[in-house]
């Protein structure tokens, strides 16, 4: 036991003095994640309230001969600017962005208008752009909806009931709630918390190994009168608390960046406070020491520093597979789903973000199966350890 | 002592050490000498056990390394061919962490630290970090890691690789006073002068055998040559014959 807090202690010492290990483990890894979430839900939701709440902007040319349109559109809320822009004019100006949407009245409109003819305009419009794209089909809407009620007018006028034109009543019933639709950005969070979980660990797993044989300390410390066993425990704990530091900070700035993010939009609980937080922590702790073993049992086969930075780039990869799989197949919470680490953590998470409870057997389960392949991944490592092979 | 019972290891089809048997008696200093890939990093590895013999044992002070290790290493020094230091920590740190996991109090690694440090001349460095430390600092901070539990017993492997002159000189003389002071002392070097310098007793290894096992006056009577240099390479020429 003594020998076990002795390498821990060093270990955490010694890597606290890295800068570059501080810098992954306590401000990239954790610090990353939850301002990119923060920033791309933000903006999600500008983009979608921006298009709504704005008027709509429409250039004009030849407004003037169809007086009756422009009236209807001033009254639905449009801002019109009225211009004179041939076609072609029109075309090049939305294809350059000088100007969003165009509506041309052409020459023939007053006369074909008046004889009951259908009356060309033209929307010059840029469907490759997501917010034009949405401008022109406001435009369009509120078009058809003039052309319906001049078409309800002639109608009346020849004594016609309007209801006639309208063979079929379609009525939408969409059953998208805002929790569905917050799946695929939850699944993203979750992967940053236990990407960050990671990386809090990632160089420490592979200075005391890999780098420890590159900077030939190994076989002084393998002569010692300590089993390998607590030497690799030892190692493996010291990861194992950087991880939780890490994942600490993670959270801590997953509450901050949330308390800007209007949340409930989302579907998610409105808040992720310290309560929330804390739940998390308690569901990805033991992820930790699965991780911890993980990252060192695979540092432990490679022969150099390097080898053992691009084998563990892969292991920090591996948790998005279930979280992708899930997403892929709308995985719902399942007991057996539990028994997948990652997959569980995901799952987890996301019910307590969306403030649904968990059951007690999910987390008893997925708890115990992350427990036991840790356990195992360090009889393995401390396994290779006994080997002369570690020696290099 | 440190004693070497006919240990055999392979590694696939090279055989690395043949039926290696030789004694380092306490009190003296006994070189393993032999060309690169002879078989002398291998034979000291079995001897403080990060390897394992195919058959042989290796003892220490009566602790079979087998199957006493942690009594044998307690009473075993070690300075292998590579010796690095943690970086990150302080001269004093590196050697404390050894002491903590030989199971020494703090109290007792403090004293220790301050022994070793006046011995091998680290009061200028023993509290900077090893971050940047020139061969000779790191090779004294190395050995006093080594010695740091004050073992009987001590193996270095090709501890002058990349020492300059002082600093071997300042090695020998550490490694005399060792001797002096009752403890057995068993080093490894492909450097002929070096042996001849400080070694009471010479154990010569070629292909994984020992050639000789002798007092370096010994070897020059038995070959007859006049230097010690000759003497040498008759016993590795005939080795070589042997083969």
């Amino acid at each position: 036991m003594g020998a076990l807090l002795t390498v821990f202690r060093k270990e955490f010492l010694e890597n606290l003095r890295d800068r570059r290990t501080l810098f992954s483990a306590l401000l990239f890894g954790p610090l990353f994640g939850p301002l990119l979430f923060g920033a791309m839900v933000t903006r999600m939701l500008d983009q979608n309230s921006f298009a709504a709440d704005q008027s709509l902007q429409l250039t004009v040319s030849g407004g003037e001969r169809a007086p009756g349109l422009a009236q209807f559109l001033r009254s639905h809320g449009v801002k019109l600017r009225l211009t004179n822009l041939s076609e072609e004019a029109a075309r090049a100006a939305v294809t350059q962005g000088r100007e969003d949407v165009v509506l041309i009245v052409p020459a023939e409109y007053p006369e074909r208008f008046a004889a009951g003819r259908p009356a060309p305009v033209l929307l010059v419009a840029d469907s490759s752009d997501t917010q034009n794209r949405k401008s022109a089909e406001r435009a369009r809407a509120i078009l058809a909806s003039y052309g319906g009620g001049i078409a309800q007018q002639r109608l009346q006028l020849r004594g016609l009931d309007p209801l006639l034109t309208v063979p079929v009543a379609v009525n939408d019933v969409d059953v998208a709630t805002p929790t569905g639709r917050a799946v695929a950005i939850l699944g993203f969070m979750t992967y940053f918390v236990l990407f960050a979980l990671l990386m809090g660990g990632l160089y420490l797993a592979i200075d005391s190994t890999a780098g420890e044989r590159e900077r030939g300390s190994l076989e002084a410390l393998l002569s010692l009168p300590v089993p390998r066993t607590t030497l690799v425990g030892g190692k493996i704990l010291a990861t194992c608390a950087y991880m939780g530091l890490s994942l600490g900070v993670t959270l801590a700035a997953f509450v901050v960046v949330f308390h800007f993010v209007p949340l409930e939009r989302l579907g998610m609980s409105a808040n992720l406070g310290v309560g929330t937080a804390l739940s998390l922590f308690a569901i990805c702790l033991p992820f930790v020491p699965l991780g911890a073993a993980l990252m060192t049992f695979v540092a432990s086969f490679t022969r150099s520093y390097r080898e053992a930075q691009t084998y563990l780039t892969i292991v920090l990869l591996v948790p998005t597979l279930p979280i992708a799989f899930a997403s892929i197949y709308s995985l719902k919470t399942r007991s057996s789903l539990m028994l997948v680490p990652s997959l569980s953590q995901h799952l987890l998470m996301t019910s307590v973000l969306r403030a649904e409870p968990i059951g007690a057997l999910d987390l008893g389960v997925a708890t115990f199966s992350c427990l036991v392949l840790a356990a195992l991944l360090i009889a393995l490592t401390a396994r290779h350890w006994r080997r002369e092979t570690m020696l290099g | 002592m440190i004693e070497a019972e006919r240990l055999n290891k392979r590694f696939g089809a090279v055989h690395a050490a043949r039926d290696i048997s030789f004694v380092a008696h306490d009190g003296e200093i006994t070189g393993l000498l032999g060309a690169n890939g002879a078989g002398k990093s291998t034979a000291l590895r079995m001897l403080y056990g990060v390897l394992t013999p195919d058959s042989g044992r290796a003892i220490v002070d009566g602790h079979d390394i087998a199957g006493e290790t942690s009594l044998a290493r307690a009473h075993l020094g070690v300075l292998p061919h590579a010796s690095g230091l943690y970086a990150n920590l302080t001269a004093r740190e590196n050697i404390a962490y050894f002491g903590a996991l030989q199971g020494l109090g703090r109290e007792r690694i403090e004293a220790r630290c301050e022994e070793l440090s006046a011995l091998l001349e680290m009061h200028e460095f023993l509290d900077r970090r090893a971050k940047g430390f020139s061969q000779g600092q790191r090779i004294k901070v190395a050995l006093a890691r080594a010695l740091v539990h004050d073992p009987r017993n001590l193996i270095l492997d090709e501890p002058t690789n990349g020492l300059d002159v002082m600093a071997i000189r300042n090695l020998r003389e550490m490694l005399a006073g060792l001797r002096d002071a009752g403890r057995c002392i068993l080093f490894s070097s492909h450097v002929m002068q070096e042996v001849a310098a400080l070694c009471d007793r010479v154990v010569v290894i070629g292909a994984g055998r020992v050639l000789a096992d002798a007092t370096p006056g010994e070897i020059r009577e038995r070959t007859g040559a006049a230097s010690l240099e000759s003497a040498f390479l008759q016993v590795l020429g005939s080795a070589e014959g042997v083969g």
